[in-house]
């Protein structure tokens, strides 16, 4: 495998995950609200994959329906995804247990909600590490320890009767970390996980991420909403508007020639702390997901807006190597940044 | 020389940590949550105030407005002292003060009664001060809820038909609603999605252009403050660690801390790899924060003098404070 780093080396992507017009809805008592509808991407090895929109884009629903653990009263509806050649969505819940953790590992926004206060850092690894695999105490403690050590916890051993509340944040993100990495997995997905700490935390956290996916070669799904997070850690961008996808890029290009009017809008519209230049918001807010909008469903914050975008939906077209982007104006608009 | 509208001088909050017992209740030791910060805020400027999870920035903010009694120091707001004028001074003095100094708060789902309607919310401030006579509050209501940028038929609306974005103009309109000279922004936008964070910092940026207010933008994030203020001040476990105008400090910080600080920030650009001042370990307790320089144990640079002794503010280049040993250091680099 040659190293990750080296961006220009000609080597087949491997592919491990690939999801296809994946549509998980929630079936609430106001209506059907289609968080996820029609979404496809796909996750190579050695490529780390940011997913990246604002709340209600259906970025963490997506997360979800790759683990099958879509809360009540959602569920997948319908799609295909295929992991290791095999159909995830086909699998019994007991087959699905045994890739929940073993070979897809998850992290959440909030690891205050993720790790559990009742039970020691130690016991809550060991939980994991026996859940898939039959080892005896000795190894396992010994696994747990090499764990805490993967996700860089000063003095290891003391952490490991520590309650989470006695935890930083920070730490506490560790533990979830390096629980989610117990077992192993091919794919990790990260929810989000630096949303809740403060920077010099987060700038921690984000290193570690990226040492992990390079040392121990497994794929990464980065979910975020911060362009700057993207930038620094993907190197393939999914972005995500209202449930559907907009634009799929190569992260150098998403940022120097964005496609879709909305990936540019949303460049435009987060201040930098590298430059100070005039903001441009995005006007209106995101759509309720009950009645989404009709045609594209960006048309009523767009400003390249055209009678077609309302009535007919665009599909998601390939513009390019590694480019997909559901406009139907892609080909006019020049949409670079120019500040 | 421009008019300076409010002024601290070495204010200090402490909070008191008890140990629990089952009768008895025993003070084990005090939060340094502001101690010891003077800063001074120029008309129609915006000073930015950053710093992280529990470094003082909102009890600063609370202390400014006296919604919490501070321990020691001063609150000049146009040479008046806050506090004392708030329980000693005249109705009309303390009222005055009120009209004038006012505040947006971080959450809009927490900040606004949800049994109140838009109307009511924003014409509160004219029940309370009687500044505007009743025959012009509607067309008072309309015009605010304008410049905020929402329409005049969200006036007899609730807050729960509003998205996070429209509740915060709702805040904003309702601060401006007294014509305050003076207005206290505590991560106002925090709690939004990225596109509609641009919206309320454009709206801000118009408030300062046209209103000539001035504001205290208390923020940890450091994009945001750079695109709105005029002046930044850096705290770290109650303390400033510099200060300066924004286009200086983040061009040239000159105290470890802010240098840390903003290269941890992530930064839209993907072909831009600097390299990475990263610290170590965790913001320290407030309880007990480190001996001499609050920020030595996590500074790379850090020797013995800053465990022993504590730096002071000091003016490094015109108008640029650091408390830092070895600020000039920084500065040839």
């Amino acid at each position: 495998m040659p190293s990750t780093l080296d961006l220009e080396s000609d080597r087949l992507p491997q592919t491990i995950l690939e999801v296809e017009d994946l549509k998980s809805y929630f079936y609430t008592e106001a209506g059907v609200v289609k968080a996820v509808d029609g979404v496809s991407f796909t996750v190579n090895k050695g490529e780390p994959l940011g997913l990246v929109g604002e709340s209600g884009s259906g970025k963490t629903v997506t997360a979800l329906s790759v683990l099958r653990i879509v809360p009540h009263p959602g569920r997948v509806v319908s799609g295909k995804i295929t992991f290791h050649d095999e159909d995830l969505l086909a699998k019994t819940e007991k087959e699905m247990r045994r890739v929940r953790g073993k070979q897809i590992g998850y992290v959440s926004q909030d690891p205050n909600s993720s790790l559990d206060p009742l039970f020691t850092v130690e016991s809550q690894l060991t939980e994991v590490v026996m859940a898939h695999e039959k080892l005896s105490n000795e190894v396992a403690s010994e696994r747990v320890l090499k764990l805490l050590q993967l996700v860089k916890i000063p003095e290891p051993e003391a952490r490991l009767k520590a309650y989470p509340h006695e935890l930083s944040g920070g730490m506490r993100q560790r533990i979830a970390i390096a629980r989610a990495l117990a077992a192993e997995p091919d794919l990790l997905i990260a929810d989000e996980p630096t949303t809740n700490l403060d920077v010099t935390i987060q700038a921690q956290v984000l290193e570690l991420l990226k040492d992990l996916e390079r040392e121990l070669e497994m794929a990464l799904i980065l979910i975020t909403h911060d362009m700057g997070i993207v930038a620094e850690m993907a190197q393939k961008v999914v972005v995500l508007y209202a449930g559907r996808v907009a634009e799929v890029s190569h992260v150098k290009e998403i940022f120097s020639a964005p496609k879709h009017p909305y990936t540019a809008a949303l460049l435009q519209a987060v201040p930098r702390i590298d430059k100070k230049r005039e903001l441009v918001p995005i006007p209106g807010s995101i759509p309720n997901l009950i009645t989404p909008p009709s045609g594209c469903r960006y048309h009523p914050r767009c400003g390249y807006m055209i009678d077609k975008c309302v009535s007919i939906e665009p599909t998601l077209e390939r513009v390019g190597e590694g480019r997909e982007v559901s406009c139907h104006r892609w080909r006019e608009l020049s949409l670079g940044e120019s500040s | 020389m421009a008019e300076e509208v409010l002024k601290l001088n070495n204010i200090v909050k402490y909070f008191p940590v008890f140990e629990r017992g089952i009768i008895t209740r025993k003070k084990v030791g005090d939060v340094h949550a502001v101690d010891g910060i003077s800063l001074g805020i120029q008309k129609g400027e915006t000073l930015g105030l950053v710093g992280e999870s529990g470094c003082g920035k909102t009890t600063a903010g609370k202390v400014i407005l006296d919604l919490i009694p501070k321990d020691s120091g001063e609150v000049l707001f146009e040479g008046k002292e806050v506090h004392t004028t708030l329980t000693n001074g005249s109705k009309e003095e303390a009222r005055y003060l009120r009209r004038n100094m006012q505040m947006v708060f971080q959450n809009p789902y927490g900040s606004l009664d949800p049994r109140m309607t838009v109307f009511d919310i924003i014409a509160e401030a004219f029940t309370v001060h009687k500044h505007v006579p009743e025959t012009e509050w509607t067309d008072r209501v309309y015009s605010l809820l304008r410049l905020v940028g929402l329409e005049e038929y969200h006036a007899e609306r609730y807050p729960h038909e509003f998205s996070g974005g429209q509740r915060q103009r709702i805040s904003i309109a309702r601060s401006l609603a007294t014509d305050p000279k003076f207005i206290i922004a505590d991560e106002p936008v925090s709690s939004l999605d990225v596109s509609v964070r641009a919206q309320i910092l454009a709206l801000l940026q118009t408030l300062q252009k046209n209103e000539s207010i001035s504001f205290l933008y208390i923020s940890h994030d450091l994009s945001s403050v750079r695109q709105i203020s005029q002046h930044v001040a850096v705290m770290y476990l109650g303390k400033i660690m510099e200060y300066a105008p924004a286009d200086i400090i983040f061009a040239r910080p000159l105290n470890p801390y802010t240098i840390a600080l903003l290269s941890a920030v992530p930064v839209p650009d993907p072909e831009r790899k600097t390299a990475r001042l990263i610290l170590p370990g965790d913001v320290p307790s407030p309880i007990n924060p480190p001996s001499g320089c609050r920020f030595n144990p996590r500074c790379p640079y850090a020797t013995q003098l800053c465990k022993d002794s504590e730096p002071s503010l000091r003016e490094i280049e015109p108008g640029h404070l650091v408390a830092c040993h070895y600020a000039e250091n920084f500065l040839k680099k």
